[in-house]
């Protein structure tokens, strides 16, 4: 498909249609931030960024770019980490970061509805002072929902919780030839036809602009505790964390956290970590109504730590605690980032009882190829998080060793079961792993998908597909 | 070296509320914490303890429920507790408090030092210490950012005076109260709580005091009489610059020299 080659005029109608010179962006005035995302593996100048109020907006530039065979990256917040935002043929970026607002609490119907826009930190403290919960957690505070549905983020509370996709009821969408359309809607069940919310969900934008949302709340548990639980080695914390699940405790969360990464974050932050005794640690979240009804609940999950070579269990149930072990595991992503020179992540998953041997694996290749590999993660919902570090390798060593060292991760997630990205997507960076790991029938499906939503290509191309 | 370290139960949120209407603290009776400037001592206690020997009591003056803030001091590490529980103690100010801690310490046995955190989340006033102090007739360090020496004799330390850090010898037996971040305290240990879980706490009443004087004590002994309680004032108003960094900076310098903060 041959785009059309984007020209001054292209810029005077888009200015036509918004109205606003101060939200319709061309040339010099671009800011460098639209050509990357947070990781900035992937760039690419687009050549025009339209800030977008309202889906009627975003309908007449979706329809002038399809009549004019023009590529439309839709952005967030940019805090992906797969490319997926960059716009990798050019043409125009639409910023949602402008709708933001939220349209309605529904307290009967227990949904929000928001523009796609508004970060999940606001939408978070929203809810909350209302008394509801949204439980999607993802580390990233400052993505957009719209964001945060399209990659159908995850986070700290999928163990007990789910993901983003479990709490989105409805959907406002524009296509790529400009029409508003609803998908979903606050109903709790529905059984007509194809789910195409659900399809929209985790597209990384490539099906449609999503310009409204209807989100599902949960009432707000009233108190948390964290566990903080030291171990001996890294291998003595994973292996207990099936013994964990297969308890039938649900904690919120199931993290694991070597020391070597504390360190950084301690650097990286200036803060001191409130323990030093393990060399790994697991740190487990659990809420409820009262702390007695959570100590109910983790009392014999501390018992089976225990048991299986805890050195001990370290409780937290204050923010202040809670600030000094959860801000560092916040922060590790920075961390090891702010520790090498440059590096790449695989956000493998896998059946939650092989995450061990995916560690293991981690250490033997890291030692093979000879390059560091660290590693954090989800461990109660098998989802980690690799990085590959680069450090003082020269760039022809260093595209050849982490290439070597992902596609052995790839490959051993394959043979255990799992998946190429449990959250972040695949966006640009990941493409060529997933088409790798896919039965050539899904990959055609895909495309079919895409094919029917956007015959001409425009939205987003160049990825995933 | 034996330690005694004062410790107080906080309301667990940090957003106090007050009732519009009556002017009243609003508290959730269940909802409840060790005040977090108390972990500084209790965390400064244990490392001592762990360098130099002894024992590590903690001390509290409050409802028989304020146990949960012993058992979690045993939890982190000390030995021994006591609480202050009596219905003429309540409504006292930070004389009355002061006094009647004082009295529950000539109980709880033989101390080296006494250490206190800086100051409490609901009350504020970071008197209780040094006013314990008074009524034991030790001397006090107020502010204490660091703990240099432990000598045989006394302490060596650190004191933040806001405009100058002041190094200080304290003879035994004295009372110290540490500044937020002396040490990071350390969490609660699951398996000391469930070796804990038995452990008797000294309850005192009134009757067990060495000087029952019941002016002195709970509302009869507070000369502080409060008047109204109200939450301060927030400032939220805002301003929003934009333009280029250099042009933002320019902006923001002015301001603040208008305002005469530079
Ligand atoms: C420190 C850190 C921690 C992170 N932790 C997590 C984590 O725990 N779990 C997790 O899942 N992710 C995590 N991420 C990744 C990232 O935050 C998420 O992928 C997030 O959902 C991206 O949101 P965004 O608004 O920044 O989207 P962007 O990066 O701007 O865009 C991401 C994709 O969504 C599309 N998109 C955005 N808005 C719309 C819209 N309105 N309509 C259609 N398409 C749209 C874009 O085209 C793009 O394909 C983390 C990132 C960082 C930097």
């Amino acid at each position: 498909m041959s785009y059309k080659a984007f020209e001054k005029t292209d810029y005077e109608n888009l200015l036509k249609i918004i109205n606003d010179d101060e939200r319709v962006l061309y040339g010099e005035e671009i800011n460098e931030e639209y050509s990357h995302d947070e990781l900035g593996g992937t760039h690419s100048v687009p050549d025009a960024v339209v800030k977008a109020l309202t889906t009627e907006e975003v309908s007449a530039v979706m329809k002038y770019a399809y009549d004019n065979v023009i590529p439309v990256t839709v952005r967030g917040s940019g805090t992906g980490l797969v490319g997926a935002c960059v716009p990798v043929m050019g043409g125009i970026v639409l910023d949602m970061s402008g709708m933001n607002k939220v349209l309605e609490l529904d307290e009967e119907n227990l949904t929000i509805t928001v523009e796609p826009g508004m970060l999940l930190m606001e939408l978070a403290a929203y809810v909350e002072e209302n008394g509801f919960f949204y439980p999607p957690d993802p580390g990233e505070k400052t993505a957009t929902i719209g964001g945060n549905i399209s990659t159908n983020a995850g986070g700290m509370r999928a163990v007990k919780y789910g993901v983003t996709r479990d709490y989105v009821r409805g959907l406002t969408v524009v296509l790529p030839n400009g029409e508003v359309l609803n998908l979903g809607g606050k109903v709790v069940k529905n059984s007509s036809g194809f789910d195409l919310k659900n399809l929209i969900v985790g597209s990384e934008g490539l099906l449609a602009v999503i310009t409204k949302c209807v989100l599902k709340l949960m009432p707000l548990p009233k108190k948390t505790v964290s566990l903080l639980i030291p171990f001996k080695s890294l291998h003595a914390a994973i292996e207990t964390v099936p013994k964990i699940i297969r308890s039938k405790a649900i904690p919120t969360a199931v993290e694991f956290m070597e020391r070597e990464v504390i360190k950084d974050s301690e650097t990286y932050l200036g803060t001191a970590f409130p323990d030093k005794s393990g060399d790994a640690y697991l740190i487990l979240k659990f809420d409820g109504n009262s702390k007695q009804e959570i100590e109910s609940l983790y009392d014999n999950v501390a018992s089976i730590c225990l048991e299986n070579g805890a050195m001990d269990v370290l409780i937290s149930d204050t923010d202040e605690r809670d600030e000094s072990i959860w801000k560092p595991r916040g922060s590790f992503l920075e961390a090891i980032k702010s520790s090498t020179t440059y590096m790449d992540e695989v956000d493998i998953v896998v059946p939650r009882n092989r995450i061990a041997e995916v560690v293991k694996y981690c250490m033997e290749i890291s030692e093979q190829i000879k390059i560091r590999i660290k590693s954090f993660g989800h461990a109660g919902d098998g989802n980690l998080h690799i990085y590959i570090l680069k450090d003082d390798l020269s760039d022809t060593e260093w595209e050849k060793r982490m290439k070597a060292a992902m596609k052995l991760l790839y490959e051993k997630a394959r043979e255990l079961g799992g998946k190429v990205s449990g959250e972040h997507g695949i966006g640009f960076a990941k493409r060529e792993y997933l088409h790798e790991s896919s039965h050539k029938t899904e990959m055609e499906l895909m495309r079919g998908i895409k094919a029917v939503f956007d015959p001409k290509n425009i939205l987003n191309p160049g990825k995933i597909v | 070296m034996n330690i005694i370290v004062c410790i107080k139960q906080v309301p667990g949120s940090n957003k106090a509320e007050v009732d519009p209407v009556t002017g009243v603290l609003k508290r959730d009776g269940n909802d409840t914490k060790m005040n977090p400037y108390d972990l500084y001592a209790v965390e400064t206690a244990v490392r001592l303890k762990e360098q130099s020997g002894g024992k590590v009591s903690v001390i509290t003056m409050g409802p028989p429920s304020a146990e949960s803030v012993i058992r979690e001091a045993f939890a982190m590490g000390a030995d021994e507790g006591f609480i202050l529980t009596d219905r003429k103690f309540a409504g006292a100010d930070v004389l009355a408090t002061s006094y009647t801690i004082s009295q529950g310490i000539k109980m709880a046995g033989e101390y080296d030092l006494i250490l206190c955190g800086k100051q409490t989340t609901d009350g504020d006033t970071a008197q209780v210490g040094p006013e314990i102090s008074e009524y034991l007739n030790i001397p006090c360090i107020a502010n204490v950012t660091s703990i240099e020496e432990i000598g045989d004799k006394g302490l060596t330390v650190l004191m933040d005076m806001q405009t100058a850090i002041e190094k200080c010898f304290i003879e035994y037996p004295c009372l110290v109260s540490v500044d937020k971040d002396i040490f990071l305290p350390r969490l609660p240990s699951y398996v000391k709580m469930k070796a804990s879980k038995d452990q008797k706490i000294n309850f005192i009443t009134y009757e067990d005091l060495p000087d029952k004087d019941e002016t002195k004590v709970g509302l009869n002994g507070s000369p502080t009489k409060v008047q109204r309680i109200f939450p301060p004032s927030v400032n939220d108003k805002r301003e929003l610059f934009s333009g280029t960094a250099e042009e933002m900076t320019e902006t923001v310098l002015t301001k603040l020299k208008e305002n005469k903060f530079i």
